[in-house]
């Protein structure tokens, strides 16, 4: 069985982003990239699969700059085989992204899509959906946990209210909560070995994929911040600023 | 002129409040983007019902199915519908609340109907762009939807909830047959269970109090001692941090934040949370922010209205008894 895990890259959530004067982007000379957060957890949940014998193979993709290459060579090291990079600088959109994946999933014989539920940058949470509709294959979204058997994915999803389980037939697309597992690191010596690994470099055009996009950003702003407001000495001082100046009690 | 089609979600024939914000958003998208109505879809058990109390919030259309395959919701044949309805009433737009099942079904409809796809929007601005947080709510996107289909998920508290207009609208069954792959079919796959948490309180997402508790608590026994009687003596709904939720204090669905439910209740107590901007994103836009927390420094005092430097189980009892006190 083999996984095809999508990996986006995006800054770094422990640092404060910048915006440059013109709003038209963040500032990225210089900053701190990751995998995303959902995605690690994803290309986790694939090497977990492998290890315990239901996997065969796990093949990364992502779409982005050259330099994207060294996280993908992050998640090699973690336990992934091979990676393809779809070279594109310009902008993307979760519609291009999900172009670019299902037409992968077609050169491959994959039985699994497994990627994050969201990506930490843009918070849309729609692009397994969108592969998962684009290939017509059946879906199961906020995985915290995923077992295989004879040729179904068994999935536990995080829904509002608690907690469903459903089972879908492969050649299915998974996406991947926080509470499914946490990733390990990948070792320095693997670091070094996964540079070793299969690393194809694709274009869009190579791989029939137009570089359109269906949402584009104008602007971007800080969001107006809430100003502190006082301590309170007291939970009688608490209850009183409640009832009178705030009125909520 | 085109439509703006709302998924309409419900619970037993009862339309949800999240529902009728997408409602009061599709109102601001179709005159910003002139389309010339709004229609509705409802699905599943109850659907004829919601559909009818829905098509009394300005509606011309509400569409219902309640056949066996919309039972239980599954993304395939929920999405297929939607795009179905979205066929039949012309629609070029299609908007659903962000919650986890609007969230799992759009981007499906949005392939269906080729359509630009934007999700948890919190504002629709003059010239037509749509406003989305990122990074967590640390920045606000402008975007622009190609031109075309588009398909819009809303957040829950970004808009006001629709209110009753006008005379309701014909209420009518979708034709499911239109769409030949629309019958059970192995891939849509089988729901094998649910583990709903309790509804003893309010709805999280539509609670006018929220009581919030964090790896402070350090136990599930805790937060059934010192929560819940805070959150009960203030008819509250209760959240939760991630930290508390991955340490098995408090179950999923209560999670607040970047991944969890964004909630903006009239007062939201935080207690024993630190403040992580992920938490941040899921509450900050609450009107009256209560924090309490032993440490002087936490991040949380940034965005509180009022701080309470203390050890929690010792003020958050206290709390209650002057609530209850001050409500007899
Ligand atoms: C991709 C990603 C997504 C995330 N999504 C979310 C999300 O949706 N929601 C979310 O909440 N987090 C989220 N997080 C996690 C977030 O970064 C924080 O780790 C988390 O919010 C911390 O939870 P906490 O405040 O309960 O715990 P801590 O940060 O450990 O804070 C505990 C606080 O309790 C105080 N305290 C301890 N003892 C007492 C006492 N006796 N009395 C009073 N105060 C006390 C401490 O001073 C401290 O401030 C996410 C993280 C990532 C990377």
């Amino acid at each position: 069985m083999k996984i095809l895990v999508p990996v986006k890259r995006v800054p770094d959530w422990q640092i404060k982003l910048k915006l440059l004067p013109d709003g038209s982007n963040i500032q990225t000379d210089g900053i701190k990239w990751i995998i995303n957060t959902f995605d690690e957890i994803a290309v986790e949940e694939a090497i977990r699969l492998k290890e315990k014998g239901l996997a065969t193979e796990i093949v990364l993709v992502s779409v982005g700059p050259a330099d994207v290459r060294q996280r993908l060579e992050y998640a090699l090291a973690m336990g992934a085989d091979s990676a393809i990079l779809v070279k594109h600088d310009g902008p993307a959109d979760s519609d291009l992204a999900s172009r670019v994946i299902a037409e992968v999933f077609r050169r491959g014989s994959y039985s699994m899509i497994l990627m994050g539920k969201q990506a930490i940058d843009s918070d849309s949470s729609q692009t397994a959906q969108l592969v998962a509709a684009r290939l017509n294959l059946p879906q199961a979204c906020f995985a915290s946990k995923v077992t295989i058997e004879n040729e179904s994915a068994i999935v536990t999803r995080e829904v509002d209210g608690g907690l469903e389980t459903i089972k879908i037939p492969m050649p299915c697309v998974v996406s991947t909560d926080l509470r499914l597992n946490e990733p390990r690191y990948a070792a320095l010596p693997n670091l070094m070995k996964a540079k070793k690994k299969p690393f194809e470099e694709i274009t869009l055009d190579a791989l029939g994929v137009s570089p359109d996009v269906k949402v584009s950003i104008k602007k971007l702003s800080l969001p107006e911040t809430r100003k502190a407001g006082r301590k309170v000495g007291s939970v009688a001082e608490l209850v009183a600023a409640l009832q009178g100046e705030a009125k909520v009690l | 002129m085109a439509k703006a089609l709302i998924f309409i979600q419900h619970e037993q024939g009862k339309v949800s409040k999240g529902s009728l914000v997408a409602v009061s958003a599709a109102r601001q998208l179709a005159s910003a983007w002139g389309c010339d109505g709004l229609v509705g879809v409802a699905l599943g058990a109850g659907a004829k019902a919601a559909a009818t109390e829905a098509a009394g919030y300005g509606l011309g259309t509400a569409y219902f199915s309640e056949s066996p395959l919309f039972e239980k919701y599954r993304a395939e044949p929920y999405s297929r519908a939607i795009a179905l309805a979205a066929r039949e009433a012309g629609a070029s737009t299609v908007l659903a609340l962000a919650s986890s099942t609007g969230k799992d079904a759009l981007p499906r409809v949005a392939v269906l109907l080729d359509a630009a796809q934007a999700s948890d929007i919190i504002g629709v601005n003059g010239d037509g762009s749509l406003r989305r947080p990122m990074y967590a709510g640390n920045i606000i996107a402008d975007v622009e939807l190609a031109p075309g289909t588009r398909v819009v998920s809303v957040r829950g508290t970004a808009f006001p909830p629709a209110v009753k207009e006008g005379s309701p609208g014909a209420v009518q069954e979708l034709n499911v047959s239109a769409d030949a792959e629309l019958h059970e079919q192995p891939r849509f796959g089988e729901i094998l269970g649910y583990e709903m948490s309790k509804a003893e309180r309010p709805q999280l997402s539509d609670a006018e109090v929220v009581v919030s508790g964090g790896r402070a608590l350090g136990s599930s026994d805790n937060f059934e001692k010192v929560i819940f009687p805070l959150a009960d003596a203030l008819g509250a709904a209760v959240g939760a941090s991630r930290a508390a939720v991955d340490s098995g204090y408090a179950p999923n669905d209560w999670q607040v934040g970047q991944t969890g439910k964004v909630v903006a209740p009239k007062l939201y107590i935080a207690v024993g949370i630190s403040g992580a901007i992920q938490h941040l994103a899921g509450m900050k836009d609450s009107k009256v922010i209560v924090a309490i927390n032993k440490d002087p420094d936490a991040p949380i005092f940034e965005v509180a209205d009022y701080g309470l430097v203390a050890d929690l189980f010792q003020v958050a009892p206290e709390l209650t008894q002057a609530v209850l006190g001050a409500r007899s």
